[in-house]
């Protein structure tokens, strides 16, 4: 009768205690099953010493150490499966509430702030259309230091960094600014595009902190990276059919707002949007959830289905590829896209599986995609000397270049790990590591081309 | 990490028992919160240096076991030799440490405190 009324006791307790530990986000269920293995067999070794149930019970659970300190440890373990959370936790004292709506009203300041930014030049007699080269080499620097100044004051980096940072954006600033560009150049086309990616840099050692460092701090900025874009994208989908409904009720009424469009709700909406998006990515992690590796899941297949196809049509007809001027371009496109999947499919899976099938497509992905741009750099080499190398082809050429070298290991880490000979990890430090060459690449080309071909 | 792989090449683990086996070895002397081992065993395997696997015990409960990979047994014999070469440099440190003091032989054969 006893005994029978402290087993069920007991099981009520561990029960309690493994729902207790379900909560938190970083202790899995199967960790659950793991520790719950282990609490029951330091009860049976307590309970053989002579303690009773209830006893054993609470022996066992202190020994396994608080849960506070556990849960903490397994998300530096297991950092993928909250990187959200575990990056922005605010200090344990704040309210999660109210931390919540300081958030929210920094977050919506900073975006007020980057659409003034944007509209600022305006007072000095700026204007869209006419001085469009100017908006085009400065948009980056409208919108990205609010972005950055947001993760900092969020990850209280302290002054030395945030001095660096807006040194750096200073910089920039001169670059785009005090060189004489021919209007409507293509050094200067190159430098408006690539200031963006190499300014990125900075956003991601403000969002990282002070886990830059860390394998998983670059991760979660490269997992950032992509719901940000996705959130974006979505942003300005609800945006555009915003606009639309308003024009036509205006229309209605005999009122053009094509002008107040143009000149305040686009570029005012499109600068607030980087900002509102990232907060957004960070404070709603539970709406979608990581939809970039999703996406990446699903299109890794297709792609590589289009580029054996491509390939095998290549070998079947014996065709040349068609040599055209925007040929380079468009094949960097296709390896950053590659590129993209393969991060993105890196970012979500969990590296203690075993390799399955969608690594096997994943690395026929990357090689048929390395074999397709083999194929087109082997066009271009033949006849690069009758094109002659005009900035923009450097420019190509070399991105080319940065995307192949990132691939062609990749693709060999990929098939290590395959073959059981390297772990996962691995390819993920590769690709961590990789990251500061685009935005240094992207430094170049801002600072260095423009001198070097004479600001065409 | 070097004693938890130590101890699973010694033959396949789980969880509690590599804590008896390391409170066992160390006479307990090395003790650290059970719970701690868990994330610890989960980053060997994120690196691949061990492998995990679920049994059931023989009290039909499941159970989660570890085996030592061939990059676990490699990195291990790279720690030993590493742990080798602290412990014999810090036995010379000790040896000459201790010969100016070993001269008078008595005095250093009881270096006790006081009140011991």
């Amino acid at each position: 009768m006893m005994a029978t009324g402290e087993a069920v006791s007991l099981e009520d307790q561990i029960d309690r205690w493994r729902n207790y530990l379900g909560r938190r986000q970083a202790i899995h269920s199967v960790d659950v099953a793991e520790l719950e293995d282990h609490l029951r067999e330091q009860i049976a070794v307590l309970g053989k010493g002579g303690l009773a149930a209830d006893e054993a019970f609470l022996v066992a659970v202190k020994r396994l150490g608080e849960i506070d300190a556990l849960s903490r440890e397994f998300a530096r373990e297991h950092s993928d499966r909250l990187w959200k959370q575990l990056v922005v936790s605010p200090s344990d004292t704040e309210e999660p509430q109210v931390g919540l709506q300081k958030d929210a009203i920094v977050a919506f300041s900073l975006a007020v702030a980057a659409a003034v930014l944007v509209k600022a030049p305006a007072l000095f007699g700026m204007q869209l259309d006419a001085d469009a080269g100017f908006y085009a080499r400065n948009l980056s620097l409208f919108v990205l230091p609010p972005l950055t100044g947001y993760f900092a004051w969020k990850r209280r980096l302290d002054l030395r960094a945030i001095g660096w940072l807006a040194a750096m954006f200073g910089a920039a600033a001169v670059v785009a600014n005090v060189y004489p560009f021919a209007p409507g150049g293509s050094t200067e086309g190159l430098s408006a595009l690539h200031l963006p990616i190499s300014l990125w840099l900075l956003v991601g050692i403000a969002y990282a902190g002070q886990r830059w460092n860390e394998i998983g701090g670059r991760m979660d900025f490269i997992r950032f990276s992509g719901e940000l874009f996705i959130y974006y994208v979505l942003i300005a989908l609800g945006g555009g059919v915003l606009t639309a409904f308003m024009a036509m009720m205006f229309q209605a009424v005999g009122i053009d707002i094509e002008p107040l469009f143009e000149s305040w709700l686009l570029p005012c909406g499109a600068a607030g949007a980087a900002v509102i998006g990232s907060w957004l990515v960070e404070a709603k992690q539970s709406v979608i959830e990581n939809m970039a590796p999703v996406l990446a899941r699903l299109f890794t297949p297709l792609f590589a289905a289009v580029l054996i196809a491509f390939l095998g049509t290549l070998l079947w007809t014996g065709r040349g590829v068609d040599i055209e001027r925007n040929l380079l371009i468009g094949f960097d496109l296709l390896l950053v896209l590659v590129l993209g999947l393969l991060l993105y499919s890196l970012s979500a899976r969990d590296p203690r599986l075993p390799p399955g099938a969608f690594d096997a497509v994943q690395v026929v992905l990357v090689i048929s995609a390395l074999l397709a741009d083999a194929v087109a750099l082997w066009a271009i080499a033949a006849r690069i000397t009758e094109f002659g190398f005009s900035p923009n082809r450097v420019a190509a050429l070399g991105l080319n270049i940065i995307l192949l070298v990132n691939l062609a290991w990749s693709a060999v880490l990929y098939i290590r790990f395959l073959k059981g000979e390297a772990s996962f990890t691995r390819l993920e430090r590769w690709q961590t590591d990789y990251l500061p060459v685009y935005p240094v690449w992207a430094a170049i080309v801002v600072v260095a081309f423009p001198p070097i071909f004479g600001f065409i | 990490m070097p004693i938890v792989l130590a101890i699973l090449a010694e033959g396949d683990n789980y969880g509690y028992a590599i804590l008896e086996r390391v409170r066992q070895l160390s006479g307990g002397c090395l003790e650290w919160k059970d719970g701690m081992l868990y994330p610890a065993l989960h980053r060997l395997e994120r690196l691949g240096l061990i492998e995990a696997r679920w049994e059931v015990s023989e009290s039909g409960r499941r159970r989660k076991y570890y085996r030592i990979t061939s990059q676990g047994q490699t990195q291990l014999e790279d720690e030993r030799r590493q742990w080798e070469a602290v412990d014999a440099t810090l036995r010379g440190i000790w040896r000459a440490l201790s010969f100016p003091a070993a001269a008078p032989y008595s005095a250093s054969a009881t270096p006790q405190p006081q009140g011991a």
